[in-house]
């Protein structure tokens, strides 16, 4: 179907050129990471963290996941303003594609987070990660494909929301745990037995694995094909969601 | 279902309900509105505040799916088919809907492609809209720049983009000062007169409903309470054609409007 393609590109160079004029949202959203980087990177460098590689090819991975996790998750916040806006019902008595409407914006974010996920790389490298690039790669499309789910699920949310106080808080209320559990900071595999085990209720986990697998370049290794399916999985049910709430009229 | 849709006919309701699902159970906020809007018709919908007036035009307008009842747009079922009649009717909510940071010339284009023009038609159409509405010197500045009056021009635009067949406006004239206003009204009885567009708008202005409105439609908590031209609303419920609508209004509905919503109403 073409229309759904013109009205995604519609809606995503809409979002794109809103994100351009915005030198804050592009600049601050790497930022975060990057202190990780500086701040907290040195101090992990004669760790002994499990595995193979060096500390900047787990750490590396984890900072590109948490960048989606928390740079998507927050996509609705300026959906709910667009609502007030009257901007999301000026588009939807239109007759464009509702799933444009959610596709349009989340490319956007993915788009914008892939850039700040290659910023990241580009300090990580000055401060001394050494990983194949195929691996590299890889990270960035499962950074790519969380922030895709992510924004999906933070849109259909704030479709729901009534205002910015009421959906902050659930965001960090489900982000805080998503952290802690995914072992984005330092690897799972350094937990007690039953930390580890709660911590594969959480898809992020998986997700994590696979990128720390990829960083050392083990492209075989079963955690890569559980992520893979984890964050496949997770797209799926995200983008469903998503596209339930822009069709269904908001109530 | 409607083959008996008479072909003057722009809008007609037949039952039209929404109720809506709350931790405190279900509340009604349209209990079943039928009336018939004439082609070319400008029809004033009042009813005081929380009476189901903006649920109503959502519904109309495809934002929000009716829980009972039925109801033809500008000829298409609005349940069967909500593109069509997407297509060929144009809305304006309370709130407008441009963005602040976006340049004029941006939204209108942007909006052209969202009715499905090509980039040049879009832009094409943009100038002319501008031209049209008097905000041809405007199109570089962003929305935020433009005051009140100009605002309320350039959402009217942009529910204009694709000639709709019926203009739903809510509150048009809410927040401006009496000169706009003035201009507004002009606008909209040029809009019918130019373009034969049926124009079905809310407004808690009775002088407004008075002044521009060919017949009145009054809810109240969900139901259509009365209709009938300005003249004989008055004649019928104030005792005179001399009465003032206000009077009529207090009549019909028995109270001021100024009650809270009671309804969750989306914004």
């Amino acid at each position: 179907m073409p229309t759904i393609l013109t009205d995604t590109a519609l809606v995503f160079g809409r979002y794109a050129r809103q994100t351009l004029r915005s030198k804050a949202a592009m600049t601050f959203g790497a930022l975060m990471p990057s202190l990780y980087l500086v701040l907290y990177g040195p101090l992990l460098a004669h760790m002994p963290l499990g595995g193979t590689g060096s500390s900047w090819q787990v750490l590396v991975p984890g900072l590109l996941l948490q960048l989606a996790l928390f740079g998507a998750s927050f996509a609705g916040m300026a959906l709910i303003i667009e609502k007030q806006h009257g901007i999301v019902d000026r588009m939807r008595v239109t007759p464009v594609s509702r799933l444009a409407l959610l596709l349009g914006r989340i490319l956007r974010d993915a788009a914008l987070l892939t850039v700040q996920a290659a910023v990241i790389v580009l300090v990580a490298v000055a401060m001394g990660l050494r990983a194949p690039l195929p691996g590299v790669l890889l990270g960035f499309a499962f950074t790519a494909v969380l922030a895709l789910s992510l924004a999906s699920l933070s849109y259909a949310l704030a479709m729901k929301a009534a205002a910015p106080t009421s959906f902050a808080p659930l965001v960090n209320a489900v982000n805080m745990p998503a952290m802690l559990l995914s072992g984005l900071l330092l690897p799972m595999s350094l937990a007690p037995g039953w930390l580890d085990v709660l911590s594969h209720v959480m898809p992020l986990r998986y997700l994590v694995d696979a990128v720390r697998a990829a960083f050392v370049g083990h492209y075989s290794d079963p955690a890569l094909l559980r992520g893979t399916l984890a964050a496949l999985a997770l797209l799926a049910v995200s983008v469903t969601a998503g596209t339930r709430y822009f069709r269904k009229a908001g109530a | 279902m409607d083959s008996s849709l008479d072909s003057s006919d722009s809008i007609r309701t037949s039952g039209l309900a929404r109720t809506f699902t709350t931790p405190r159970g279900p509340v009604e906020a349209v209990r079943g509105i039928d009336l018939t809007v004439r082609r070319g018709e400008i029809l004033g919908f009042l009813g005081p505040n929380g009476a189901g007036k903006t649920t109503t035009l959502r519904m109309l307008t495809t934002l929000l799916a009716p829980t009972g009842g039925t109801a033809t747009v500008a000829g298409h079922d609005l349940a069967r088919d909500p593109r069509d009649v997407r297509r060929r009717t144009g809305y304006v909510a309370q709130s407008g809907g441009v963005d602040p940071a976006v340049s004029v010339r941006e939204e209108l284009v942007t909006q052209g492609r969202l009715y499905g023009l090509r980039k040049a038609e879009a832009a094409a159409r943009a100038d002319e809209l501008a031209h049209e509405l008097g905000l041809t010197g405007l199109l570089d500045r962003p929305c935020a720049a433009l005051s009140g009056g100009q605002r309320r021009r350039l959402d009217i635009a942009m529910a204009l983009t694709h000639r709709p067949e019926v203009l739903f406006l809510d509150e048009p004239t809410t927040g401006l000062d009496p000169g706009s206003r003035a201009d507004l009204w002009d606008l909209v009885r040029r809009i019918r007169a130019e373009w034969g567009t049926t124009v079905f708008l809310t407004t808690h202005y009775l002088d407004e409903a008075d002044a521009l409105a060919d017949r009145l439609v009054v809810v109240d908590r969900g139901t259509v309470v009365a209709e009938g031209t300005p003249a004989e609303l008055k004649t019928r419920y104030a005792g005179s054609a001399g009465a003032t609508l206000q009077d009529a209004f207090l009549a019909i509905t028995g109270r001021g409007p100024v009650e809270r919503d009671a309804a969750p109403v989306a914004v």
